[in-house]
């Protein structure tokens, strides 16, 4: 692997049921000009034309756009995982997706993201789980961890449902526990 | 800690299937085959990759269960509604002149498209006049599908599907229930033909006026996607259609500019 590949960082956001609300705090928070990829990953409902992209698009003075198999993963971009399908990273930095079983009752699966992610990273890697109602990401911020990368749970107590963050931080795979605030600047400094 | 397979190892795998089965993986999408690799050889406690290797190598059967897992066969009737409606409404019509017609469900998995596609054809009143090709690499998914046998509980969300997706019958009306299966009506089964085909290694076998290919294309390298666009083309009639998932795309295919893309639907039709 080339050493510019082992040294890119991304980050990677997982979440649930009152995630949003965490996002659209976070992404105005956001540098514009910061030089990696963001990619988020949400727990959705599968109608189509869904407004996600276009509520957190206006969030934001990066571009943000629904992830496409095999599209190449840009710095400077936000991504977000599209209904239905688990997002996985290849080790040439472009996406992949899949459509097999759901993991965690959710596709896409914060945890199939989030070990994906580790494998093809490792300590360039910063994973962060929002809120939520659900078990997913922690399995995969655990994953992060043993590979090097740096796993972020956010504050139960700012959390709109508590249970996911906290879930993460009980089973000791958290290496930070932050707000948002705290979050955007941790990315601002990446 | 778990079992995580290198990019190496997994190169091993896959050379050893081709070498020792003749299954040509090599061309799949990484990310994905790390992925179920990974989990077969949790969920079937290998204590080693050495262990896991030895007994793909070795064991026959062992290598059926290989083939089930790491290929995904997840699916359901009328999946994406949104596209069958297009289907229904815009592609059919514009084939239904034809005194006869053939359609190929190319990864046809266990079926469930390949039936919503012939009840589709016989509400256009076309089914009489069509056969529909279902083909999948896996043996074991083309006999289940040959079968026509499904669970029962799935037939809610199927039937909401199916209504979503412009249907005006009683979608009940497609099949005989009995305990917790149901089988789907003969009408239906007999204009279809099962048959093993791998898209890597097999060839065009017929002309076609609609080939579907849905979240099939997701699993391979960009260059095996080719291929199989190259073997699409060929196998298509003049102005024929090709079907693709919602997150795939002809975008890049060099025989692009042979195609039209249906208005935000992931259908092209052969313009030359």
């Amino acid at each position: 692997m080339a050493q510019d590949q082992l040294n890119s960082k991304i980050v990677v956001i997982g979440g649930s049921a009152g995630s949003l609300e965490a996002l659209l705090d976070l992404l105005p928070a956001l540098r514009s000009d910061i030089n990696i990829p963001i990619v988020i990953v949400i727990h959705r409902k599968t109608a189509p034309g869904s407004p996600l992209v276009d509520v957190l698009a206006i969030k934001s003075s990066l571009p943000v756009c629904e992830v496409d198999e095999k599209e190449p993963v840009r710095n400077g971009h936000i991504y977000i995982a599209p209904a239905d399908y688990h997002l996985l990273f290849e080790a040439d930095h472009t996406f992949s997706l899949d459509v097999s079983e759901k993991v965690n009752y959710s596709r896409p699966s914060i945890d199939v993201a989030f070990e994906s992610a580790a494998e093809v990273y490792g300590a360039g890697l910063t994973g962060i789980l929002l809120s939520g109602a659900n078990a997913d990401g922690t399995h995969g911020l655990m994953v992060i961890g043993e590979l090097g990368g740096v796993a972020i749970a956010q504050d139960p107590d700012t959390a709109e449902i508590s249970y996911m963050p906290e879930h993460a931080i009980n089973n000791h795979v958290a290496h930070h526990i932050m707000n948002v605030q705290q979050i955007a600047a941790y990315i601002n400094a990446l | 800690m778990e079992i995580l397979i290198t990019d190496k190892q997994l190169d091993e795998v896959l050379e050893d299937v081709f070498a020792i089965y003749g299954y040509d993986f090599k061309s799949y999408a990484k990310a994905s085959m790390h992925r179920r690799i990974n989990r077969l050889i949790a969920i079937d406690k290998f204590p080693s990759f050495a262990e896991f290797r030895y007994r793909i190598r070795t064991d026959k059967d062992y290598f059926h269960r290989f083939v089930e897992e790491i290929t995904v066969n997840v699916t359901e009737m009328f999946r994406d509604p949104a596209f069958f409606n297009a289907l229904r409404t815009e592609v059919l019509p514009a084939i239904a002149t034809k005194p006869f017609i053939r359609v190929w469900h190319a990864g046809c998995s266990t079926g469930e498209e390949v039936y919503s596609t012939a009840i589709l054809l016989k509400e256009a009143n076309m089914l009489h006049k069509t056969l529909i090709y279902a083909t999948d690499l896996n043996p074991d998914v083309v006999e289940k599908a040959k079968s026509g046998i499904f669970q029962l509980d799935r037939m809610k969300q199927y039937s909401e599907n199916y209504i979503a997706s412009g249907g005006k019958a009683d979608f009940s009306s497609y099949y005989t229930a009995k305990y917790d299966r149901v089988i789907f009506n003969e009408e239906l089964k007999k204009r279809m033909i099962f048959a093993t085909h791998n898209l890597v290694s097999d060839g065009s076998f017929n002309e076609f006026q609609l080939i579907l290919c849905r979240n099939v294309l997701i699993y391979f390298d960009k260059d095996l996607q080719q291929k199989v666009f190259d073997l699409f083309d060929k196998s298509l009639d003049s102005l024929g259609f090709l079907a693709l998932g919602t997150k795939e795309t002809l975008r890049f295919s060099p025989f692009i500019h042979r195609f039209r893309q249906l208005d935000k639907m992931k259908i092209w039709r052969k313009i030359s």
